[in-house]
């Protein structure tokens, strides 16, 4: 089956003072979803989080005539957890999605110029659905990978204007890459009453944590977002301390996607 | 029920902020309430609590705190949702809610107009909201908003037409006790030495803020 390949991409060791080391495993599998323009599955140790992503071809907003769309949404259904029911969107899934809307706006991983076919007339909508399969902390961490790894993987078919009717005409032969500028990668952190910081936290230690830092950086080792929704004070210097680690756990991971993408190439 | 003027300009004369302005128990149904404005930008909080909570949503050792924040028009959308969430943590992390067990306290954020800097504007609200009321605290917090020009100056308290056109936003709640960061939320990206920067720089500005609030307080005290 094209594209199909569960790859176990290693282990990875939550590097932390105080904690003893343990091994978390992260699985990470693409294009499974074959009814999905681009998809991937992310666990990170049992935290597993699907991401799929579908185009659509839309009229660009009247004041943005050359900028696309990308649409995020995070779901957490009753079936990852059960703290989560059934029912309209949670205020944990709503955040969930508000921030990974934020990831790819100030990150510029897809720029949407890139996503404009005709000034004006059509561009790609990407709706990204990022659904938790199941949750065991940390949720925002492996929904950004998720996400970064389905965009890589996305095709899209090559679209053009017929210049006398007016109309497009999708090819679906010819596929094209999206354009990736940027790789963000998240790292979240689990605070015990300003002195202890956990990497990678599990639903337990999210649970007995006082409070949580999320930092996503790109390769240049700038800061797409820091994000601490309260929760215990911290200083500057622990702060900082977060944000160094952030930027080495980057390099880990990045080294990781590009070893599995490279793996699949496509046929 | 004064409402009290303050002029608050931070040590650093490159950043200033805006006109503050906060009247403190204007409303008269909830426990607490407080209108806070900078510059052109005013929210209005009203507090409840600690109140009866619902079976569902009690917890058994310490209170339930819930926000709401309604937005100037339409209605409350998934940015509202995750703002909310932010306010919701950080008023969890200075509120002793164990001196209240199984208890509801619920804070209503109403926009009554946005010209830049919203959110700390909220969160100065929400924090004046929680002194009216009374409510027992282990620190005050107050929000500041930055932005990163794209020369890379650092503007505090930005107004809305500052805010689109910088290259990052970045907004904190600094806690009273020693100065620390409660919250942290960031728009657009910047560099390690920039984040640093600003924060040194919104740190400055909470002297400011905080001793506003303490000329507020006193002022509506000694009238009673």
């Amino acid at each position: 089956m094209e594209g199909k390949h569960l790859v176990k991409i290693g282990c990875y060791l939550a590097p932390f003072e105080g904690k003893i080391d343990f091994t978390e495993q992260y699985f990470f599998s693409s294009g499974s979803i074959t009814t999905a323009d681009g998809s991937a599955l992310v666990k990170l140790g049992n935290t597993t989080v699907i991401c799929g992503v579908k185009a659509e071809l839309a009229a660009p907003a009247a004041d943005s005539a050359n900028k696309g769309y990308i649409v995020p949404n995070v779901e957490l259904p009753s079936l990852c957890a059960e703290r989560f029911r059934s029912g309209p969107p949670g205020e944990e899934a709503q955040a969930a999605s508000q921030f990974i809307a934020d990831v790819i706006e100030n990150s510029q991983m897809i720029v949407k110029e890139d996503l404009c076919i005709a000034n004006g007339k059509l561009a790609w909508v990407l709706y990204c659905d990022i659904i938790c399969l199941d949750y065991d902390g940390n949720l925002l961490d492996a929904s950004v990978f998720a996400l970064l790894a389905a965009l890589k993987n996305v095709q899209l078919p090559s679209v053009t204007i017929n210049e006398e009717t007016g109309l497009s005409e999708v090819n679906l032969k010819q596929k094209n890459p999206l354009i990736i500028r940027k790789h963000p990668v998240a790292t979240s952190f689990a605070i015990f009453d300003d002195t202890l910081l956990i990497v990678d936290p599990t639903a337990e230690e999210e649970d007995l944590a006082t409070g949580t830092v999320t930092i996503v950086t790109d390769e240049e080792g700038r800061l797409c977002s820091v994000h601490k929704p309260g929760g215990s004070p911290l200083t500057g210097a622990k702060l900082q301390d977060c944000i160094t680690r952030a930027i080495t756990r980057h390099k880990e991971v990045k080294k990781l996607i590009d070893k599995v993408i490279k793996s699949i190439t496509p046929k | 029920m004064a409402a009290e003027v303050a002029e608050a300009e931070a040590a650093d004369g490159r950043c200033r902020l805006r006109r503050f302005s906060c009247e403190l128990g204007l409303l008269s149904r909830p426990d607490g309430s407080a209108a806070f404005l900078q510059g052109d930008t005013s929210v209005l909080a009203g507090l409840y609590g600690p109140a009866e909570a619902k079976i569902s949503k009690e917890l058994p050792d310490r209170a339930a705190l819930d926000v709401l924040l309604r937005p100037k028009v339409g209605l409350p959308g998934v940015l509202e949702r995750s703002r909310e969430q932010l306010l919701q943590q950080t008023c969890e992390a200075v509120v002793l809610g164990v001196l209240h067990p199984r208890t509801a306290i619920s804070l209503v954020l109403q926009v009554l107009s946005d010209a830049g800097s919203l959110l700390s504007c909220c969160l100065n609200a929400a924090c004046m909201a929680l002194l009216d009321a009374g409510l027992p605290l282990s620190a005050l917090f107050c929000g500041v908003t930055c932005a990163l020009q794209p020369d890379g100056a650092i503007l505090l308290d930005p107004t809305a037409r500052q805010e689109q056109e910088a290259r990052a936003v970045l907004t904190f709640a600094i806690a009273s006790a020693d100065r620390k960061v409660l919250m942290v939320t960031t728009k657009g990206s910047c560099s390690v030495q920039e984040m640093q920067q600003c924060l040194a720089a919104a740190q400055r500005a909470a002297d400011t803020i905080f001793q506003f609030y303490r000329d507020s307080v006193r002022r509506r005290y000694s009238k009673c």
